[in-house]
């Protein structure tokens, strides 16, 4: 009989709570919207740490792994392409968990959650701008276990803790730019699986046909001429040449303008797919 | 909106037409929900209750007429639409990886209210859904009922002027639906206008004031729970005859009998029949046994959605998805 006592008296103050009327305040700004969907976001990674693996295992496997097996055969040493590679594997490693907004958009975006954020009298975009936000959160993660690795193998960069802050920095930005083209594809696709293969498909011609790995001057003509137009490249020399202390105001130029290309084409079509989605 | 009249119409919606490819979900739903009332939007799966909802909470853009929530057009004023409405969709739209206190916080931050105000609005919400014990773990390891609750209070973290439930019982068990049910019941008491779908015609008997009847996009009855109750009887026979050579006679005894056009499924050797009044089936037994026709099998039984969409429609319910997939 307790049971049917206690059910009887929670039905009681469910009649009495529910019923007391809140009455909606002002909705909140686009801002505190965003911040607030961003804070849904870490605390989804703090629940399931399993999504920083490609920020923390892959790098530290791309670096080992790049160092060691070419190092000798590139650079003559391996102390001296860790130099060279380490910026460029930073921007890499940042570049690729971009993708990773995309997957995860497409398989949020299904779940009934999405409904209820679209049916709130908040700013429309605020669920993307949160959402890109706390992966900023992953990229740090990302630039700091590199730096960690390679710093633990030897590279030493030339530039100081500034030029060293200024070139994550630069990298969380173009990261955070480059995360609205795979948000829009995010959106778009109807599978997390067919997000991945077409973003992988445009992240090696990124990453791979750029100078991450190499000096570009023994490439072929065509191929040159490709990685002097990709954006990654400009990044990378632009990493580069702040860690080693002699940073190229016209690299950092270039991946700026980049970035800036990127959220003017790519911010307004992914918001108006995700008003569009259904 | 407490100052609106009862008189006032909170959901007004005049030939929704939605299109998905070659399928028109929607196909002309007009609407009425007075202020302050249950209305229960009855269907099968598959018959557009979805869709419209979602058309009704601005989620989905109609392809042809119009709607207006508290007067406010759902395309034109979709912003101020959202403002006076609760949605809870037919899929739990909370988030399954959070907790149960950390998704009526985040609810709350998102309409508007503090965050010292969102956590004693958590804590008490949780405290009168029942799910005290449950607040600091992740959604995903809740009970269907609690999900249930978890997702409705996620829609009432600020008191909702029009809340549009989408199937909010289905897949519960019985004493979950009565939670659900008395949960309703308090929101409505204190002035809040429900629309709720529902594909069980005793969920829309116990809660609705109004029941609209939708299939294939349509609406094909709208009434009070009483109307559409007289309209397919208040039960209805179910006649199993062990001759079926004697399937005409039996027929005409039905129907002279209780007054009706008695429905025969010759396949399943059943003759079935709207009863207003229980006491007639007393008289036809009389007349069966005096006109010698043999009974296998005889019952009454109390209308279900399958009835009325046998009455209403002349196909059954089930069939729904199947015959529009061969047309």
């Amino acid at each position: 009989m307790t049971t049917t006592t206690t059910e009887t008296r929670a039905a009681e103050r469910s009649a009495s709570r529910v019923a007391a009327r809140v009455d909606r305040p002002q909705p909140p700004s686009a801002l505190s919207a965003s911040l607030t969907l961003g804070w849904r976001s870490v605390l989804k990674i703090r629940r399931i740490p399993e999504q920083l693996f490609d920020v923390t295992f892959q790098p530290v496997i791309f670096i080992l792994m790049f160092v060691y097996l070419f190092g000798g055969a590139v650079s003559g040493s391996t102390q001296e392409y860790l130099q060279f590679v380490l910026p460029g594997i930073l921007v890499q490693t940042v570049v690729m968990a971009s993708l990773y907004t995309g997957i995860s958009l497409n398989t949020d975006i299904g779940k009934g959650i999405f409904d209820r954020f679209r049916s709130l009298p908040i700013w429309r975009p605020a669920a993307l701008v949160g959402a890109l936000l706390a992966d900023s959160i992953r990229y740090v993660v990302a630039a700091a276990v590199c730096l960690a690795v390679g710093m633990a193998m030897g590279f030493r960069p030339d530039g100081s803790v500034f030029d060293v802050v200024a070139a994550v920095l630069l990298v969380l930005v173009f990261a955070f730019s480059l995360s609205w083209i795979f948000a829009f594809l995010g959106l778009v696709m109807r599978s997390a699986g067919a997000v991945q293969g077409v973003s992988m498909l445009a992240m090696f011609p990124l990453t791979f046909a750029s100078n991450v790995f190499v000096d570009p001057s023994t490439m072929p003509g065509w191929l040159r001429a490709w990685v002097d137009v990709n954006p990654v490249s400009h990044l990378v020399t632009a990493v580069r040449g702040l860690m080693a202390g002699g940073p190229d105001a016209g690299d950092i130029g270039w991946s700026l303008i980049g970035c800036a290309v990127l959220i003017a084409v790519f911010a307004p079509l992914t918001v108006r797919a995700y008003r569009r989605k259904s | 909106m407490s100052t609106l009249d009862t008189q006032t119409m909170a959901i007004e919606a005049h030939g929704l037409v939605k299109t998905f490819g070659e399928n028109r979900a929607v196909d002309g739903v007009d609407l009425a929900v007075r202020a302050g009332t249950v209305y229960g939007v009855l269907g099968p799966n598959g018959a557009g209750k979805t869709t419209t909802v979602r058309m009704l909470t601005t989620l989905l853009r109609p392809d042809g007429g119009s709607a207006r929530v508290l007067g406010r057009d759902v395309v034109d004023d979709a912003d101020e639409v959202r403002k006076f409405i609760g949605l809870t969709g037919q899929y739990a739209s909370v988030d399954e990886d959070l907790t149960g206190t950390e998704n009526l916080v985040l609810q709350s931050r998102l309409v508007g209210l503090s965050r010292a105000q969102s956590k004693r609005r958590a804590a008490e919400l949780l405290e009168s859904f029942d799910l005290t014990d449950a607040a600091s773990r992740p959604v995903k390891h809740f009970s269907g009922g609690m999900r249930r609750r978890i997702d409705l209070a996620a829609s009432i973290v600020v008191t909702p002027d029009v809340l549009f439930l989408d199937e909010p019982t289905t897949g519960l068990d019985p004493r979950s639906r009565g939670q659900v049910w008395d949960i309703i019941r308090d929101l409505v008491a204190g002035g809040t206008t429900v629309l709720l779908t529902t594909q069980y015609l005793d969920e829309a008997d116990q809660l609705a004031d109004r029941i609209a009847v939708i299939d294939r996009g349509t609406v094909i009855a709208e009434g009070t729970s009483a109307d559409l109750k007289a309209s397919v009887g208040r039960s209805s026979l179910h006649l199993r005859l062990a001759d079926e050579t004697q399937r005409d006679l039996a027929e005409r005894l039905v129907a002279q009998t209780l007054d009706t056009t008695p429905r025969s499924t010759p396949e399943a050797g059943v003759i079935t029949a709207p009863v207003a009044d229980p006491d007639l089936v007393a008289d036809l037994m009389i007349r069966l046994r005096a006109e010698g026709v043999r009974i296998d099998e005889i019952g009454v039984q109390r209308p279900s959605l399958d009835e009325v969409f046998l009455t209403l429609t002349g196909h059954a319910a089930e069939d729904d998805d199947t015959e529009r997939t061969a047309a």
